[in-house]
């Protein structure tokens, strides 16, 4: 460090910007484990005194209309199961077309480039028909698969397997090994980090969707928990603990993941302005 | 991007670069590609692809869920959505007006505060990855945590906003979620909130790219700190700067979730942008025809927006 004193105004502005980020976030921890009657005082109190398992006891009440342990259940499900569809798909796809010469090509490169310029939420009523014809509504499948047609998965990992050195892979070829087999044992090894962000970042796409959810998912045990929270809301209006609590399960396996996973999640995002 | 020019490159670096094989390099059958290609296609094709012409198709007929028959209506849904006497027209609008206001006040903010960020963060200092982490963090939650989140803080009367308000001496009792403007400040502010650190990291790659000897130089030719930032950062961020305005513009123009789960469109419906709207239009009142034409009517808007973008930051290349 060159001169700690001149650091000082630095820190100074880092750390109340980070304080503008967390607060909100420890408010939310900290009402969720408030008594009803602690979280109705105004002014609120900043510490819950006592602590209290009223929010959570409220949130998991057994045989209650609001399956909450359900939606978790099912969100995990989706957003693992669409995960690794991702980087099925994306992983094949994004190789033929970074690797391998064949008629058309440019023309798939250029619709899946086309889409991107297409806004999401425009799709939702034709999507809805779609997921209808193939009554899926109200299915896991409706919300694994349909999000797992996007565009980014397949830029990411061509760019990164453009960035491979061949020779590895026609090492390989001269040894008498297959185009498959080239993917499998060489080049899906040397993708380890670019496959890990993609999986993280299509894990919390997933697990934090609302719009779709909500709209294609009606019965009480089928929904996500995001789907589960706008309930909420209205179930419960003013009893904050327990919508806090809600708030706080499904916050909790996004900023673990986020934690474990910082550098891969900071990597793709950092890429995906690069290479617009 | 502005890469900087050097010596041609030889007959073996070329052929590196070249995303083809040359034809006598392709290792595979016939079917191989196909095949790798297929499993995503599948997806893209009945998910991307059809959803697409089934939008256009459906926006030109009179289509009801409900109803056996559905007429074809030619271009009737998009003129609902230009004269003033139709059923739609007041809330189409409407609907416009609020998306319009919304990503006008928010996108200045989400394209200038996440490049100040940046610039904080674009040294080396002991704590720079937790700090980028911390900014960063509110975006891995989705809008339904930081919707129900938001909707508490901005309570009028339990609210810890109106509290902090209170303890500084400010007026304790603003109704942010339930009367205009405060319910678009509240819009925006959680929104700011909630994206900023992910254009912050963005931008912080962007600067990572811009070479040090471009610093130095200056430094010699005894540039301030704001002409560097002039000179070097900003044309440096162009390409960077440009996906920023357009993806922010295009996310600004999608908002749903915060307007759905905040305001509840209140007051009236002045707060409910055009996704909400064409949802609702689409799937509660079953009108997917008109809700069609407003979603490709949305649309061609945000292609001429996104043009007019890219025109604006050529001209100021030239």
């Amino acid at each position: 460090m060159r001169n700690a004193r001149s650091q000082i105004p630095r820190y100074l502005v880092l750390v109340v910007l980070a304080a503008v980020f967390v607060v909100p976030l420890v408010w939310m921890v900290l009402t969720s484990v408030k008594s009803y009657s602690a979280a109705q005082q105004s002014p609120p109190s900043w510490l819950p005194d006592p602590v209290s398992t009223y929010g959570y006891d409220r949130l998991f009440q057994p045989g209650s209309q609001n399956p909450v342990l359900l939606w978790f259940v099912n969100s995990m499900a989706a957003a693992t199961l669409h995960a690794a569809l991702v980087l099925v798909t994306a992983s094949t796809a994004a190789y033929a077309l970074a690797r391998m010469r064949f008629a058309g090509r440019r023309l798939v490169f250029a619709m899946i480039v086309a889409t991107l310029f297409v806004p999401p939420a425009t799709l939702i009523i034709p999507n809805f028909l779609v997921a209808d014809t193939l009554d899926w509504l109200d299915t896991l499948a409706v919300v694994v698969v349909p999000s797992a047609a996007s565009a980014f998965g397949v830029f990411f990992l061509r760019q990164f397997f453009l960035t491979l050195p061949r020779e590895l892979e026609e090492a390989a070829i001269l040894d008498g090994a297959n185009q498959w087999q080239v993917f499998l044992r060489v080049v899906l090894p040397l993708s380890k980090p670019a496959l890990a962000t993609l999986t993280v970042l299509s894990f919390l796409s997933n697990w934090n969707d609302f719009l779709w959810p909500i709209y294609v998912l009606f019965s009480a045990d089928r929904l996500t928990l995001p789907a589960g929270l706008g309930l909420l809301q209205g179930v419960y209006i003013a009893d904050y603990p327990v919508i806090m609590a809600g708030a706080v399960l499904a916050s909790v396996p996004a900023l673990v993941l986020f934690v474990l996973a910082q550098r891969y999640v900071i990597e793709g995002v950092s890429r995906s302005g690069l290479k617009g | 991007m502005a890469a900087p020019t050097v010596a041609e490159p030889t007959v073996t670096e070329a052929a590196r670069v070249d995303a083809s094989p040359p034809a006598a390099r392709v290792m595979h059958g016939r079917a191989t590609p196909y095949l790798f290609l297929l499993p995503y296609l599948l997806i893209f094709g009945v998910f991307g692809l059809l959803p697409i012409a089934l939008g256009v198709w459906l926006s030109l007929h009179q289509w009801d869920f409900q109803l056996p028959n559905k007429p074809f209506v030619g271009l009737d849904n998009y003129a609902d959505l230009f004269s003033a006497d139709s059923l739609v027209y007041g809330d189409w609008w409407e609907s416009v007006r609020a998306t319009a206001t919304f990503t006008v006040a928010s996108v200045p903010l989400l394209v200038v505060l996440p490049l100040g960020m940046a610039l904080l963060l674009n040294r080396s200092f002991p704590g720079r990855t937790f700090f980028r982490a911390i900014y960063f963090a509110p975006y891995v939650l989705g809008v339904a945590v930081i919707g129900l989140l938001w909707r508490f803080l901005l309570d009028a009367n339990l609210g810890f906003v109106n509290h902090l308000l209170g303890l500084v001496g400010l007026p304790s009792d603003t109704p942010w979620v339930t009367a205009t403007p405060w319910a678009w400040v509240s819009l925006v502010g959680v929104t700011v909130w909630w994206t900023c650190g992910f254009n912050a990291v963005i931008y912080l790659a962007g600067l990572q790219d811009i070479p040090a000897e471009l610093y130095e130089a200056a430094t010699m030719d005894g540039a301030s700190t704001w002409d560097k930032f002039r000179n070097v950062t900003l044309p440096g961020l162009r390409p960077v700067l440009l996906f920023v305005v357009t993806t922010t513009i295009l996310a600004s123009a999608n908002m749903f979730g915060q307007s759905y789960l905040i305001t509840q469109g209140a007051p009236g419906n002045e707060t409910r942008t055009v996704v909400s709207y064409i949802v609702e239009r689409g799937l509660a009142q079953n009108d997917a025809g008109r809700a069609a034409a407003m979603s490709i009517t949305l649309t061609l808007m945000l292609v001429v927006v996104s043009v007019a973008n890219f025109r604006i930051f050529r001209y100021q290349e030239d």
